[in-house]
């Protein structure tokens, strides 16, 4: 095997490692990480209940719930993470070893997938068994809906990277920021169709709109009607995010990895 | 006389340091528009899920405004519980992990408690201008129901002052167990925000719960911070029985500073407490790097 590609899949197994070993080596987080979303899911179906709303509104709640795991991992742990690892000292040693900074964005993604799926498929676990949404359908095409949203997303997470390296204590305050907006803006607790088309239209290039929203459709089906697009094309604009946004995030890297080493801020701590 | 002189001073100098660090990270605007964005846009989703229930195309449930009124006030004034919880947790955790220099205000001639509530004025300021542009924006824009008379100001104003000390108090008690633990531990507090936004009654009445949710939401005494708000700003929602509604408007003020009065008393000696045993433990100023 070329010796390039074989450094650059170690390096991918070697970030994921870390994640997928601390996700489960820190009870704590697991606790709170399933805890957090639960408590957010009984709040919002108890709204919806003293609404007397349809069955299925309990189940957006539920599904919206369990993929904020995704959303605050791509925040967090993906667009902050270089912000972190220059906070902590570990940036110039990254900068330093022979590997693409692509597998490292990729290695800390297919760690976050393995941990965020694990807090998800707990919410689902927990919400499902409290609140006893409608009866659901798994159809086979939930599979490609799910892994090629969470591509899409994961890229724009490692775009994000690259453009917060560049900020300081922006960082921070923008990963925060992006919480509750997006999850109004998404639909997370409700179909985001009833934002008006150009609203949602505008939310999808945020991959977890479309993705919820086919997701909804396919669980759903009685309410199927209420989705933005038929979920086929959804996919397609999935498919095209997909192959964007890791696209972009190799060219913002680079970029923004050029500037960073020119105004000296790379490994700049505190700003 | 002098103790006092230094603790208004460390108020005040702690309170403006807190400011420069919420705020100078960038333009006065944009500070503006994040310090409001969010928790509008919170706000938002419920004003979604309530129009996507009553709207003939999706859920199709008739309207029900008493209701709506309900869930809008009390999330508005939820902005203080969950600003004011993490913003003192934070600033001990920060000045410790983050920016280090809690060793330097540890050892200033001040009372680190006063520094610790001083530098909450600052979330106070930040939520009380996000609380107002909630309300204003239900009451002209989304025509929330909210009535308050002239002569239930001072009555509003009381409440208000009791509960904010109340929340301050939780946000001190949060902060002291902060000395102890690890910087990933903030979890803790977001799970007590969010224990609070589901248990006591912030968003649907808390007779929903079962005997033993109740229960839970009895013993906490914002429960009655938010019925009391309610009672002032929105009295028709005092129409939703809520398990609590039985009580008496006196009485549940007697319950509110009550409670609260124990708070107090408890974040007080919780925070000492606390700060003996990391003192002990030599961890006042540790760095827990992950």
């Amino acid at each position: 095997m070329n010796i390039h590609l074989r450094l650059n899949l170690r390096a991918i197994l070697g970030r994921a490692y870390p994640r997928v070993i601390g996700s489960l080596r820190e009870p704590s987080w697991i606790f709170f990480e399933i805890l957090l979303p639960v408590l957010a899911i009984a709040a919002y179906v108890f709204i919806y209940q003293a609404l007397e709303a349809p069955p299925e509104f309990v189940g957006f709640v539920i599904l919206g719930g369990a993929m904020t795991a995704f959303w605050l991992n791509v925040l967090w742990s993906m667009a902050a993470q270089l912000y972190w690892e220059k906070e902590i000292g570990n940036l110039q040693l990254y900068m330093m070893a022979p590997m693409s900074r692509m597998s490292l964005l990729g290695g800390m993604a297919v760690g976050g997938i393995f941990g965020s799926s694990i807090h998800a498929s707990a919410t689902v676990l927990i919400g499902v068994l409290l609140f006893k949404g409608p009866a659901l359908v798994f159809p086979l095409m939930l599979i490609p809906i799910f892994l090629v949203t969470l591509i899409a997303l994961y890229g724009m997470g490692m775009m994000f990277a690259s453009l917060y390296l560049m900020w300081g204590r922006e960082a921070w305050h923008m990963a925060s920021l992006m919480e509750e907006p997006i999850y109004f803006v998404s639909g997370f607790y409700f179909p985001v169709k009833a934002l008006g088309f150009w609203v949602a239209l505008s939310a999808s290039v945020i991959p977890i709109t479309l993705g919820l929203d086919s997701m909804r459709q396919l669980l759903f089906p009685s309410v199927a009607a209420w989705g933005l697009f038929p979920v086929e094309i959804e996919l397609g604009i999935l498919v095209v995010l997909a192959i964007i946004f890791p696209i972009m995030a190799r060219i913002a890297l680079a970029r923004m990895e050029n500037l960073a080493r020119r105004r000296g801020g790379l490994t700049l701590r505190w700003q | 006389m002098a103790m006092i002189k230094r603790h208004w001073k460390t108020l005040k100098t702690a309170a403006w340091l807190g400011w420069q660090m919420e705020s100078n990270w960038t333009q006065p605007f944009l500070f503006a528009v994040y310090s409001i964005l969010k928790p509008i846009a919170a706000t938002m989703i419920l004003v979604l899920m309530y129009w996507v229930v009553i709207n003939p195309g999706y859920g199709g449930q008739a309207e029900n405004a008493i209701m709506f009124s309900f869930l809008y006030v009390g999330n508005a004034f939820y902005i203080f519980v969950g600003q004011m919880l993490f913003g003192i947790f934070r600033v001990i955790q920060g000045d410790r992990e983050w920016y280090q220099t809690i060793r330097n205000v540890y050892i200033a001639p001040i009372s680190y408690y006063v520094y610790v509530v001083a530098r909450a004025l600052t979330q106070l300021v930040i939520a009380s201008i996000a609380v107002v542009i909630t309300l204003l924006f239900g009451v002209f824009v989304l025509g929330v129901q909210i009535s308050l008379a002239v002569t239930d100001i001072p009555l509003f104003l009381t409440i208000l002052v009791i509960g904010l000390v109340g929340v301050s108090a939780m946000g001190v008690i949060l902060g002291g167990i902060s000395f102890l633990t690890a910087k990933h531990m903030h979890g803790m507090n977001e799970s007590v925000a969010g224990i609070f936004y589901l248990f006591c009654g912030v968003l649907f009445p808390i007779s929903m719960f079962p005997v033993w949710g109740q229960f839970i939401s009895r013993a906490i005494p914002l429960t009655y911070w938010f019925e009391a708000l309610r009672r002032v700003l929105a009295p028709e929602t005092l129409q939703i029985p809520t398990s609590l509604t039985q009580i008496d408007t006196g009485l549940l003020m007697l319950i509110l500073l009550s409670s609260t009065i124990v708070l107090v008393l408890v974040s007080y000696f919780v925070f000492k407490g606390a700060d003996y045993l990391a003192r002990r433990k030599g961890v006042i100023d540790m760095i827990t790097s992950y």
